[in-house]
Formats: C-alpha cells, sequence, structure tokens
C-alpha cells in the first residue's frame, strides 16, 4: 500500500489540518464547558454569589442551611385528580420526607435574624415515584430571573449601600417582595406560616388538560403576629425547639391548595402574583407528624430538587426550577463532599 | 478466526461510528448542562441521562460482536511499539464505554435522586444513599470524562495520520463508506 520511503509532499499540509481538526474540536469543547466564558451564569458562579465572606458552610446546604428533618403523611383528597393524573392526588396517604429550614447561608443563623422561612418536601407514591419541593413564605418571589437573583446576591453582599439602590432601581419588581419583608407580620413558628411554590408548573390530568398551576401549604395553626424584638428573646434556635414541642403533642398540619390560572397568567415570573379571584382547588393535607434532627435526620442527605416531579406535573416556561435544579445539584456534590466537617454525631465534633 | 478479517464486520463499522457521534455529544453535553442555569438545563440532563444508558447497552452488543468477529490486524510495518499503543487505546476506549455510564448511574443512586430517563422510565436503585460514595462516582465520571475527551482526541488524531499520512488502509477498515478498490470482500 504505502510504498516505502515516500513520504508524500503533502504530509506537511496534512499534518497542519490534524493539528487544526484537533485544535478545534478541543476548543469547541473548553467552549461549551464555559472555561472561555467567564461572564456565564453557571451554577458555580451561583454558588459563589450565595457564599458569605466569612466561606462556604461546610457540609451544609449553601442556601437555606439551617433546618430540621420531619416525617408526616400527605392525605390525598381526590380533589386533585381531576387537574393532575399524579399519583398522590388519588384519594389516599402517601409518606412525606421533609425539612423546614430558613432562608439563610448561615447553618448557625440566630432565628429572629432570618426573614424567609421554608419548607423541602418529598412525597412519594405507592410504586417508589417521587414528587420533591422546596417553597417559602413570602407571597411572591424577590426577582423576575435567575440571573436577577444572582445580581441581587450580588449587590447585597456589597457593603457599599447604594448597590442595593441600584440593584432596585434596574429590577423595580423587587419592590413587592421589600415591601412584604419590611412590613409582613413575623410568627413564632414554623407551624404558622404558609409556603408558597412560587414557580408555576403545568399539571396535566388523565384526558390530557392541561393547566398552568402554583400551589401553597397554608397552615390550619393561626398565625400570631409577634415583634421580631420579642422574638430575638426566644433564643438563638426557638423555631426547632417550637416546632418540636408543637409536634410531640399534636400533629400539625397544612392544606394543600392549587391556584389554577387563567390564561394570560404571569407563568413564567414568581415576582408577578396571580389576581386574587383565580380558581383554588384543596387538594389535601400536609399532616407532620415526627421531627428528627437534621445532623442525621432522613432530609439531610435528600436534594428537594423541585424538578423531581411525578408524572402529571411538569415544569411551564418558569425558568427558574431549572434554575434552581442546577444549582441544587451542585450545592449537593459539595455538601456530600464535605460531609466529614458535619459529623452526623454531635459527641464527634471537633 | 481462520482467517483475519479484512475490515470490521459492517455492523461493526455501523456500531463505531454511531457511537462515535454519541459519544461525542455525552460528552459535550455533559460539560455544557453542568455549566449552565438556563431552562435548557433540564433537556440536557434528560438527554444525557438517556443517552448515556443506551449507549451502555450499545457497547455490550459492540464488545460480542468484537468477540465473534474479531478486527483486522494492524500493518505489518507498524512499530510494535505503535501496535502496543493502539491496542492499549482501543482497550481503553472500550473501558471508558463501559464505566461511564455505571459511574453516572451509581452517582444518582448514591445521592438518592430518582433515576428516570426520557419517556418518563423509572430505573430502579441498587445502590442506597452515601456521601462517601457519591463523592467517589462523581469524582470519577467527571475527571474519567475529561480523560475520556483527551483519548478520543488522541485516537481522531492517529486516525487522521494513517488516513492522510501513511495511507496504510487502517482507516478503510473502519471507514463507514463501502470500500471501492479491489477485491472487494462480500459485504
Ligand atoms: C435561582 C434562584 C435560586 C437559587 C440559586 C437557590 C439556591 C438554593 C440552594 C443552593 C439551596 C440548597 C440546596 C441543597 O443543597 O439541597 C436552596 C434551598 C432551598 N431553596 Fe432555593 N434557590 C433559588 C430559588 C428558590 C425559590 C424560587 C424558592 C421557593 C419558592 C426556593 C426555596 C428553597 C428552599 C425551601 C430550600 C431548602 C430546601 C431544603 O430544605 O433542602 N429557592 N436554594
Ligand atoms: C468518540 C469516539 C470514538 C470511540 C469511543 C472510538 C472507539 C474505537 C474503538 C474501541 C476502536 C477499536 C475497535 C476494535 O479493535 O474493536 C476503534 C477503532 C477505530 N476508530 Fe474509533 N472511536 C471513536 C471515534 C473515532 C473517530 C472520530 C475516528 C476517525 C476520524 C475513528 C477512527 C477509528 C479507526 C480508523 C479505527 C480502526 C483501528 C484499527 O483498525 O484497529 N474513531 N475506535
Ligand atoms: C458514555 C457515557 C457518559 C459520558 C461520556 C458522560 C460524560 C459526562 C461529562 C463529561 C460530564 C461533565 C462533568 C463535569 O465537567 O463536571 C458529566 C456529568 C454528569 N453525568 Fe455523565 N456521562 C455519561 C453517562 C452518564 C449516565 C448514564 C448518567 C446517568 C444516568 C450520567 C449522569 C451525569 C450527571 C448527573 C452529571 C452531572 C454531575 C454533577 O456535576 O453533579 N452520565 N457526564
Amino acid at each position: 500500500m504505502k510504498p516505502p520511503g515516500r513520504l508524500p509532499r503533502s504530509s506537511l499540509g496534512s499534518l497542519i489540518l490534524i493539528a487544526t481538526v484537533i485544535g478545534c474540536s478541543a476548543a469547541a469543547f473548553a467552549y461549551t464547558a464555559g472555561w472561555l466564558s467567564p461572564g456565564r451564569l453557571t451554577p458555580d458562579r451561583m454558588i459563589a454569589a450565595l457564599t458569605p465572606p466569612s466561606g462556604p458552610p461546610l457540609g451544609h446546604r449553601r442556601n437555606h442551611a439551617k433546618g430540621i428533618c420531619f416525617a408526616g403523611t400527605f392525605e390525598a383528597n381526590g380533589n386533585g385528580v381531576e387537574l393532575s393524573r399524579a399519583k398522590v392526588f388519588a384519594q389516599g396517604r402517601y409518606p412525606v420526607l421533609g425539612r423546614f429550614n430558613l432562608g439563610t447561608a448561615d447553618p448557625s443563623a440566630v432565628d429572629a435574624t432570618v426573614r424567609v422561612r421554608g419548607i423541602g418536601l418529598q412525597i412519594s407514591a405507592a410504586d417508589g415515584e417521587e414528587w420533591r419541593m422546596a417553597l417559602i413564605n413570602p407571597p411572591v418571589f424577590a426577582v423576575a430571573t435567575p440571573d436577577a437573583f444572582h445580581d441581587l446576591l450580588v449587590a447585597a453582599g456589597k457593603k457599599d449601600p447604594e448597590a442595593m439602590k441600584a440593584f432596585s432601581h434596574a429590577n423595580p419588581e423587587f419592590a413587592a417582595f421589600a415591601a412584604w419583608a419590611k412590613a409582613a407580620p413575623w410568627t413564632a413558628s414554623y407551624a404558622e406560616e404558609p409556603y408558597n411554590s412560587l414557580n408555576s408548573f403545568v399539571f396535566t390530568n388523565a384526558k390530557g388538560d392541561e393547566h398552568a398551576v402554583r400551589w401553597s401549604l397554608v397552615p390550619t395553626a393561626a398565625p400570631v403576629p409577634v415583634a421580631q424584638a420579642d422574638l430575638e428573646k426566644l433564643g438563638p434556635d426557638f423555631l426547632e425547639q417550637d416546632i418540636t414541642a408543637r409536634v410531640q403533642s399534636a400533629p400539625q398540619r397544612w392544606t394543600m391548595v392549587t391556584i389554577v390560572a387563567d390564561p394570560g397568567d404571569p407563568t413564567a415570573d414568581p415576582s408577578r402574583p396571580w389576581p386574587e379571584n383565580r380558581r383554588k382547588v384543596q387538594v389535601g393535607t400536609l399532616v407532620v407528624e415526627r421531627i428528627e434532627a437534621e445532623r442525621d435526620g432522613p432530609c439531610r442527605d435528600i436534594n428537594f430538587d423541585p424538578t423531581v416531579l411525578p408524572q402529571g406535573v411538569r415544569v411551564s416556561d418558569d425558568p427558574f426550577p431549572a434554575a434552581r435544579s442546577s444549582v441544587y445539584r451542585r450545592s449537593y456534590d459539595l455538601r456530600a463532599a464535605e460531609a466529614r466537617d458535619y459529623p452526623r454525631t454531635e459527641a464527634a465534633e471537633p | 478466526m481462520t482467517s483475519a478479517p479484512h475490515r470490521f464486520a459492517p455492523i461493526q463499522r455501523l456500531l463505531h461510528w454511531l457511537m462515535a457521534v454519541c459519544i461525542l455529544v455525552m460528552l459535550f453535553v455533559g460539560v455544557g448542562m453542568v455549566s449552565t442555569v438556563a431552562p435548557k438545563y433540564l433537556p440536557l440532563i434528560e438527554i444525557h441521562k438517556t443517552l448515556g444508558l443506551a449507549l451502555l447497552f450499545l457497547v455490550l452488543i459492540r464488545l460480542a460482536l468484537r468477540l465473534r468477529f474479531g478486527a483486522p490486524p494492524l500493518p505489518a510495518d507498524l512499530p510494535p511499539a505503535v501496535k502496543l499503543g493502539a491496542r492499549l487505546s482501543h482497550l481503553l476506549l472500550y473501558g471508558f464505554m463501559m464505566i461511564m455510564p455505571l459511574l453516572g448511574l451509581g452517582m444518582l443512586w448514591a445521592a438518592a435522586y430518582p433515576v428516570v430517563l426520557y419517556g418518563g422510565i423509572q430505573v430502579t436503585a441498587l445502590l442506597p444513599q452515601s456521601d462517601g460514595v457519591h463523592t467517589l462516582l462523581w469524582n470519577a465520571h467527571v475527571y474519567l470524562g475529561l480523560a475520556l475527551f483527551a483519548l478520543v482526541l488522541l485516537h481522531l488524531a492517529a486516525a487522521l495520520f494513517h488516513a492522510l499520512i501513511r495511507r496504510d488502509g487502517v482507516f478503510a477498515t473502519i471507514s463507514p463508506l463501502p470500500q471501492r478498490e479491489r477485491m472487494k470482500p462480500a459485504e
């Protein structure tokens, strides 16, 4: 085939061609990986923006770092079947694993200093199919897009007070959340808070009809407003002490209410509420039956990724669930790798 | 095998190119999805999981075919060290094609994520949640993924070297095109 000794004159050209092909492939790969685009909003950059100046909360969630586990039941009343063919909407009782938490990157934050309270939830159908969600107590989200959330974290992390002013100016939707944060009453219990999906999803029923929805967990415990100054007197961990005591004396309940969008409602923007008069369907009750410490509790190693959805529920045009999924995954990767920094037994702590 | 084949069997060639394209897609989708928070993250990771597991089945078929049909010999004038390098690199490529999907799957199991593929297919978990196992498999998946890309580049360079510079017929053994030249084997 190859006459020995004859190196074709085109060899040099061929070598250059080969080098070009390899070089271009490597460059395309580096570009895809974002190595050439420091401006791209990556999960790592989002996590860097969440990280407090004192350093990352090693072994803990990169946001909503302080929390406590619970176990319970979702009691479906069957009304949800009309909206979604999710198995856990069929009348019945489904096991729940969850976590009450505070919207802070500091796992030892003082409870009275954190405005946003949240809940992580995993509902399992009989065949093991899971539905995970992470909901918070404000009625609207702070910003309209994941990019704006990054800008907010960066602005809030700056010492310069002008930074937040500039941010609010550039993101006028922030005003509604800021007003809630300033004026909404505080309560002394996780059990007295509502928890809202804020993000929109699409429910599909057995006939294939689709509805854009949001949902809320509405507490059956009546909220008792308490001044923030009085909460401070309750000690740094009063929320965990309170919920432990309450659940010990009786299971705590929330009604799950699905809010159905009308055509044209803003589904892609969690900073915009839907009109009050939208159709609401009570689909069941969350019953919290047992509280467990996070350190060695069942919620510790769960990522309440809001895109873990059952058949019958899917993401909508809301860009947040995808962004959250990507960032929560990275947060999970990191905290799992740092498990040694958050020992499962208190005694082992240095 | 009494007489060594002259080219890879057509089904082997087909699988080689089909899988080559898919593995390149896997590598690009892999590094692309972990560096974005855009809505495309969700379809990308679904493709990554589904295609990755499909490739696991394909490589098993491919190995069975390799054992059945063998491979054509490398040119006699290739230095022994280069032959060894070629054999080792092909062995490594097979190894990567087997291990990468298993690492990806195991990593998700060890993080207690439900593995749901395109079309809602659920894959039952065979590993319990474990921080240590997750971290090990995650690191392996990430670094071996990058190593696989480097090896694919080397393999590509070698293939082009055979095709354009040595012109020794090695490329023709796996070329997706039917052979034009002499002694056309029955295909
Ligand atoms: C792009 C916007 C957001 C980012 C970057 C973000 C980031 C994070 C991160 C890194 C975690 C820790 C995840 C883990 O390690 O498991 C987390 C947890 C959480 N997030 Fe978000 N988040 C965003 C939007 C939201 C929204 C819109 C909500 C609610 C409607 C929300 C509610 C929660 C809750 C309740 C948790 C705690 C879940 C748990 O207990 O594990 N987040 N968030
Ligand atoms: C992602 C990609 C790829 C993988 C995983 C891969 C894998 C392999 C493997 C395992 C073999 C050995 C077959 C055997 O001996 O059973 C092989 C052979 C070969 N591949 Fe690839 N390949 C890839 C891409 C490519 C590309 C892009 C080219 C060329 C441009 C190429 C050209 C060749 C050639 C010429 C052979 C034949 C070597 C011989 O005759 O021994 N491959 N490939
Ligand atoms: C041929 C098979 C596969 C290849 C070549 C491959 C390659 C890759 C690459 C290059 C990355 C990016 C790593 C990084 O830069 O961080 C990645 C990430 C990932 N892969 Fe794969 N993969 C394969 C199969 C699978 C399978 C079958 C699954 C699951 C069923 C899977 C799940 C994942 C996940 C979840 C990530 C994100 C890891 C993280 O950062 O948390 N992969 N893969």
